[in-house]
């Protein structure tokens, strides 16, 4: 029987629109965070405590991905910054086309920061190079310490980790010496941060190590 | 569940193998998934099968191959299987590694006729 040999990636197409994408954000000295996790853990109130602390000089687009409703756009709306609402109609991730027709939305010469916020989910997204300069993923201290044994690959690909609601500490069983070792494990080369959007704790951090990595 | 879009990629490369090698039956269409994708085989194979019901795909075969992880020490660069996702050093216990195995999503080859 003829064999055809192949040796291609199957998310080629996603790889090269992903590749046009990061052209696009270095023609326009654009810094692009893609955040992640799984649903509830606070991406959208963190992008909402992180977009109260920018300073003016910092131009920022929003993309937000849902499975379904526009509740998140219409939250981030509310800091008068341009926003758009990808709305997956049942789709687990976004991919790299969605974050390019989204593109023309913005006028990209007037922004210098654009945050993705991907589907809450901690599997699919992984998979798919957005273009992206950094993936942030998050786990919060109501998920368990053991999230990045479970879900390596996203642990893997991403760049920082935020572990969120420190503030709940007390009432959890969570140890943030365990989930540092295990997401250590997975990635030595995380950046993590530990901060409760609801007290403010540790956001600092973040929002030194944002302000440091958008391009001057 | 993005295995329905990644059978949908798979059917698309094999479109157009088929037609740039000027075959009309494919028998068998072996992927390589490394073992750090996020991908579950079982669901893929459900969903190759779904895409593929009463198209000229549908006795068609999805084989897919895992590739265990492996890595290279970045300390003493010998080369370890990395088991249940504990990325140590066999040799030398160290924990960077770079990841030489185990992120692939691929198309490796077509049985024709």
């Amino acid at each position: 029987m003829p064999v055809v040999t192949v040796e291609r990636k199957i998310l080629k197409k996603n790889d090269e629109i992903a590749r046009e994408n990061r052209k696009t954000f270095n023609d326009h000295a654009l810094f692009t965070v893609n955040m992640l996790s799984s649903p509830g853990s606070g991406k959208t109130t963190l992008l909402e405590k992180t977009l109260s602390r920018l300073p003016d000089e910092v131009k920022c687009a929003v993309i937000e991905g849902d499975v379904q409703t526009d509740n998140d756009a219409r939250r981030i709306a509310k800091f008068n910054i341009p926003v758009v609402q990808i709305v997956t109609n049942g789709g687990c991730h976004l991919e790299a086309k969605l974050i390019q027709d989204a593109l023309d939305n913005f006028d990209l010469v007037n922004v210098n920061l654009l945050i993705i916020e991907n589907v809450g989910n901690l599997v699919c997204p992984a998979n798919y190079d957005l273009g992206e300069d950094k993936k942030v993923v998050l786990v919060s201290t109501t998920e368990g310490d053991d999230k990045p044994l479970k879900y390596p690959p996203i642990f893997r690909v991403s760049d920082v980790l935020v572990v969120n609601k420190i503030d709940l500490l007390p009432y959890v069983d969570f140890s943030l010496e365990q989930v540092r070792k295990n997401a250590l494990q997975i990635n030595p080369d995380l950046e993590i941060f530990e901060i409760s959007c609801r007290t403010g704790e540790g956001l600092k951090n973040w929002m030194t190590w944002l302000r440091s990595a958008i391009r001057k | 569940m993005h295995e329905m879009s990644i059978a949908q990629s798979i059917i698309s490369i094999v479109d157009e193998t088929l037609e740039r090698e000027q075959y009309q039956v494919l028998r068998e269409v072996v992927v390589e998934i490394g073992e750090l994708v996020a991908v579950v085989p079982e669901s893929l194979e459900f969903c190759y099968k779904a895409i593929t019901e009463k198209t000229k795909y549908q006795d068609s075969k999805l084989i897919i191959n895992i590739l265990p992880l492996m890595g290279r020490c970045r300390n003493c660069d010998a080369m370890s299987q990395v088991e249940r996702f504990n990325f140590v050093c066999q040799k030398c216990q160290g924990r960077d590694l770079d990841i030489i195995q185990g992120q692939e999503l691929n198309i490796s080859h077509l049985e024709v006729d």
